[in-house]
């Protein structure tokens, strides 16, 4: 029996916001309902693929999957249960933005056995998030948050933001306290990243951006913060209670298999990366022929993304890893995390030795103060974090 | 196969600046006229063409052999020999001149006459030619033969009223120069019973045939059999194959005789020994002087070759050595350098001639390479009284060694519209320029003559020339000798470490000027590292320029998930292969476009 966990992607969102490019859309009430008809499907059609895992984490993320109609989000989980195994205690993760959900909708959450909320206020700033499009202000977070807790979630994550347009090193301080002052289990703390292609790449001529010494600062002064608050750093990113990291999130660094479903989500499973496709027509079409093979029973084994032999041509970026490749990401995946990679578990996944492999890497960064050795476990230093793509890439192999 | 009449041979060449239509009328002569003489339409000779089409063979350019029925009902054979059109190839050109009895003049109906007109027309004059002109271009709305006829008159001085008008892009007036080829290029003299020889005006290596000689048969006469003897390089062979130029083939023939154009094969392994400019003789029969002009040509410019990628070092050295067979204006010699490893240094006629076998090896042999600022040969005199000639600036000795330093310099020509005088002389000063004269043609255009240092004009004058005259300046020079010149070699250090492949010789004057560009682009070019780096540039120990590019403090990609992973190792893969592609130096890592960055300063 091997761990799952599945990501069900909702393309969804009310607007999108100025830094966004991630998949997402505004559609209608039907829109939605075809969608998750669509999705169901989905879920249901795979799981035959997965009889010998069983789920030990759930996240509906997005776009705003909190924007669909309970009812729908009911429906998606009801897949889930009904045709995969389901561990005692399974993580489930319902993506949330402040605003798209009222007491009702949050109390049929926890029915439908969601017991996680991310919730993505980014700033308490009314200015700052106005400049990056979000739909929201702080005192509507502040409501959304106070009636999760009355709904009864007793683990929440708070997403926010550095280095925005306009933000300054105290108005940042601010954030972090008003956020740590209502005690969320989690925190995500990103620093913005500028996309090309996003509105706010355009108009970056517009504002001042804090430089990188403050973003540094920015991101020092989050890990110090937190962490006088009882609030542990895990992942370059990420900070929790004790207990409270997010475990589905942790399968994406541990290269733990994970199936997506819906519109241009990604996998892994079996060591096989691949995607949806990304445009509903072409989603639909899949998911119309992969129901077609079932019913007939002919050829239904095609659709098992993870097998060799696969014709490549109904997932995107389809790749079957190789030793080489899986080694790799364990290794720029893994030292995403706080707690670093695990020679001894390198050697039993592998059957060879990390020096054996990455000595010369190991040694070079050791050297420069980027990475430290601990108990046998590799991890990047505070330094290394701050330019962890360069130590990253000096884990590529060829 | 019978003797050819001389009387009905004409060689020839066509001489125009760049653009003026040269190959389109070469196009045209070849299709208005016929490969074979009637004579010649043998099942035979077909064969054998069909044969060299087989294996590939194709012949340079645009020399080539045509068959014209002349208005007077008599067939006449056309030699049509291809010139380089560049001043990088004078020497080729001169070459190829000298193999020809007349020129075909083209001139721009709307443009006129350009400064590499003019060298080309001299140069051909000065060999005796028929030069007669033709005016091109004259359905361009902006045409106005009359003038350019006028012009052609006063400044050349050679008859131009009954210059054809023509288009060679739309095929009007070509019978007229086919005619006037007859009748204005006078047949070849000289005799098949003399002894032979025989100018050499180009060569290509063929790796079935050996080298493939072009040659023209001043007297005597050559066939399959014929020991042979090259009167300046001294090498012997016994001649294999002779034929002529087919437009696309080469096509065996019995004998060449004087006054006939054509190629001869031998075995011969090596261009070297094939000297373009070199007599062939009869070794058993030589003649007793040989054709007067021969030089060697030696390399003007040189710059470092390095392979980007290290180990393609033994590809570099393969391709150079094929494209030496074909060329034997090409030096290289081994060097290694410690920023850039091992590579060659490598001379040129010219920074065109530089580009062309770059572009070659690069397109052709798909390496990817890193070149060194070119530079020329320089004369250290030293004061134990011993001169060497540098080529590479890392050999420059201890300045207390050095008594003094001469620089090549040129006599340039520049054609320019009156209006862009004052800019183009600016230019010619800027660049430690020596005024000499400056001759009307008539009201609205000028020759300007200037002596300028070699250096000053190989990196990027031309550019600079046409953009300060919107492009209408024309430029053609000839080095004129060496002279005495203060000159320093700027070395550039980055963080604190010297870059050999970095340095270069400069006029004491632009030292400090160049230093502090070099340092400002390399600054740009740089990738922020873990730690700051200082960008110095240096002048015999002493600094004179300085930037910093400061160290990087953040490369981290905040988010990762399920959908960002392939996309992540993306830009890791990127990243590394960016590093693959840099050199290290000290502790830093230099990125192959630093060093091509520094050769053009002046872009800003």
């Amino acid at each position: 029996m091997r761990d799952l966990s599945i990501y069900i992607h909702i393309p969804f969102c009310a607007r999108k916001c100025l830094y966004c490019d991630f998949l997402s859309f505004a559609a209608s009430a039907a829109e939605m309902k075809s969608y998750v008809n669509y999705l169901t499907q989905e879920i249901k059609g795979q799981s035959i693929f997965y009889r010998d895992h069983s789920v030990i984490s759930v996240f509906l993320g997005g776009g705003t999957p909190s924007l669909l109609p309970a009812g729908e989000t009911g429906r998606i989980l009801e897949a889930v249960r009904e045709n995969y195994r389901m561990t005692e205690g399974a993580e489930v993760t319902l993506e949330c933005n402040p605003g798209t959900v009222t007491a009702e909708k949050l109390t049929s959450y926890i029915t439908y056995g969601i017991n996680r909320l991310s919730i993505g206020l980014q700033s308490t700033q009314n200015e700052e998030l106005a400049r990056i499009g979000r739909i929201h202000d702080y005192e509507t977070f502040l409501e959304t948050y106070r009636m999760a807790r009355t709904a009864g979630f007793g683990n929440i994550n708070i997403d926010l933001m550095a280095a925005l347009p306009g933000q300054s090193i105290s108005s940042y301080r601010k954030s972090l306290e008003r956020v740590t002052a209502l005690e969320p289990e989690h925190i995500s703390a990103y620093s913005l990243i500028l996309e090309e292609g996003t509105v706010l790449f355009d108009r970056k001529e517009q504002y001042h951006f804090p430089t990188e010494e403050e973003d540094r600062e920015m991101y020092q002064m989050t890990k110090e913060f937190l962490g006088e608050r009882g609030y542990q750093r895990y992942e370059i990113s990420n900070y929790a209670r004790d207990g409270y990291a997010c475990r589905h999130n942790q399968v994406y660094w541990q290269r733990g298999d994970y199936a997506g479903f819906g519109l241009g989500a990604s996998s892994m499973v079996w060591d096989v990366r691949w995607r949806i496709p990304e445009t509903m027509a072409q989603y639909k079409d899949y998911v119309e022929n992969m129901q077609k093979s079932m019913e007939t029973d002919i050829d239904f084994m095609a659709f098992a993304p993870w097998l060799e032999n696969q014709r490549d041509l109904r997932w995107r970026e389809r790749q079957i890893l190789s030793i080489k490749e899986q080694m790799e990401e364990y290794m720029f995946l893994g030292l995403r995390m706080m707690c670093g990679v695990d020679s001894r578990a390198f050697y039993d996944i592998f059957g060879r030795q990390m020096e054996e492999v990455y000595g010369p890497v190991i040694e070079k960064l050791m050297s420069q103060s980027l990475i430290e050795k601990e108990e046998g476990r590799l991890k990047l230093t505070d330094t290394g974090i701050d330019v962890s793509n360069y130590v990253m890439s000096r884990f590529l192999l060829y | 196969m019978a003797a050819i009449d001389q009387s009905r041979i004409r060689n020839f060449c066509i001489i125009a600046h760049i653009d003026h239509g040269k190959s389109t009328l070469a196009d045209r002569i070849i299709e208005k006229t016929g490969l074979l003489t009637s004579r010649e339409m043998q099942a035979q000779v077909l064969d054998n063409m069909e044969l060299e089409r087989e294996r590939g063979i194709t012949i340079k350019a645009q020399t080539v052999r045509v068959v014209y029925q002349a208005r007077d009902g008599k067939e006449y054979i056309f030699n049509l020999i291809d010139t380089p059109g560049h001043v990088d190839f004078n020497y080729e050109v001169s070459r190829s001149l000298a193999a020809c009895d007349g020129a075909i003049l083209v001139v721009d109906a709307a443009q006129g006459i350009e400064a590499q007109t003019l060298a080309n027309v001299y140069l051909a004059l000065d060999h005796d030619l028929d030069v007669f002109p033709v005016i091109n271009k004259i359905d361009l709305p902006s045409a106005d033969p009359e003038r350019v006829k006028n012009e052609i008159e006063d400044v050349i001085g050679i008859e131009a009223q009954d210059a054809p008008l023509i288009s060679a892009k739309n095929g009007i007036g070509i019978e007229e120069v086919l005619e006037a080829v007859v009748h204005k290029v006078p047949a070849p003299k000289g005799s098949p019973d003399k002894p032979l020889q025989a100018l050499i005006f180009d060569s290509v290596y063929d790796s079935y045939k050996g080298v493939i000689v072009f040659c023209r048969i001043k007297e005597g006469r050559v066939r399959k059999g014929t020991a042979i003897k090259m009167m300046a390089t001294g090498a012997t062979a016994e001649v294999v194959e002779v034929g002529y130029f087919g437009a696309g083939q080469f096509i065996p023939c019995e004998e060449l005789s004087a006054g006939m154009v054509g190629y001869l094969t031998a075995s011969i392994k090596n261009v070297k020994d094939t000297a373009v400019g070199d007599t062939v003789t009869d070794l058993d029969n030589p003649c007793a002087e040989p054709l007067p002009g021969y030089k060697k040509v030696n390399s003007m410019v040189y710059c470092g070759m390095y392979p980007a990628d290290g180990a393609k070092y033994p590809d570099l050295r393969d391709a150079l050595e094929k494209l030496k067979l074909n060329d034997a204006s090409l030096n290289y010699e081994p060097e290694t350098s410690i920023a850039l490893g091992f590579g060659f240094r490598c001379g040129f006629l010219g920074l065109l001639h530089l580009e062309i076998i770059q572009e070659r090896l690069e397109r052709e042999y798909n390496l990817d390479l890193v070149t060194t600022a070119p530079g020329v040969i320089y004369r250290v005199y030293k004061t134990n009284g011993e001169m060497i000639e540098l080529t590479n600036p890392s050999n420059l000795p201890d300045s207390s060694e050095i008594d003094y330093m001469e620089e090549p310099v040129v006599s340039a020509e520049i054609m320019v519209t009156t209006e862009f005088i004052g800019p183009i002389m600016q230019l010619c000063q800027e660049r430690r320029g020596r005024y000499i004269s400056t001759e009307y043609m008539e009201s609205t255009r000028a020759l300007l003559k200037y002596e300028l240092p070699l250096n000053e004009i190989i990196y990027d004058f031309f550019d600079a020339l046409k953009s300060r005259s919107r492009g209408y300046a024309s430029f053609d020079y000839e080095l004129k000798g060496y002279e005495q010149s203060k000159l320093v070699k700027l070395d550039i250090l980055i963080n604190h470490d010297e870059v050999d492949a970095l340095s270069f010789i400069v006029h004491a004057d632009s030292a400090y000027e160049r230093g502090r560009k070099m340092c400002e682009k390399l600054k740009d070019e740089i990738p922020r590292h873990l730690f700051e780096i200082p960008i110095q540039a240096a002048v015999g120990g002493k600094i004179i320029a300085r930037e910093t590019v400061k160290a990087m403090r953040k490369d981290v990609l905040a988010k990762c998930y399920g959908g960002d992973i392939t996309r992540k190792k993306k830009l890791l893969e990127k990243q590394k292969e960016g590093k693959k592609r840099m050199r290290q130096v000290g502790n830093v890592e230099i990125p192959q476009s630093a060093f091509m960055s520094v050769l053009k300063l002046d872009d800003k």
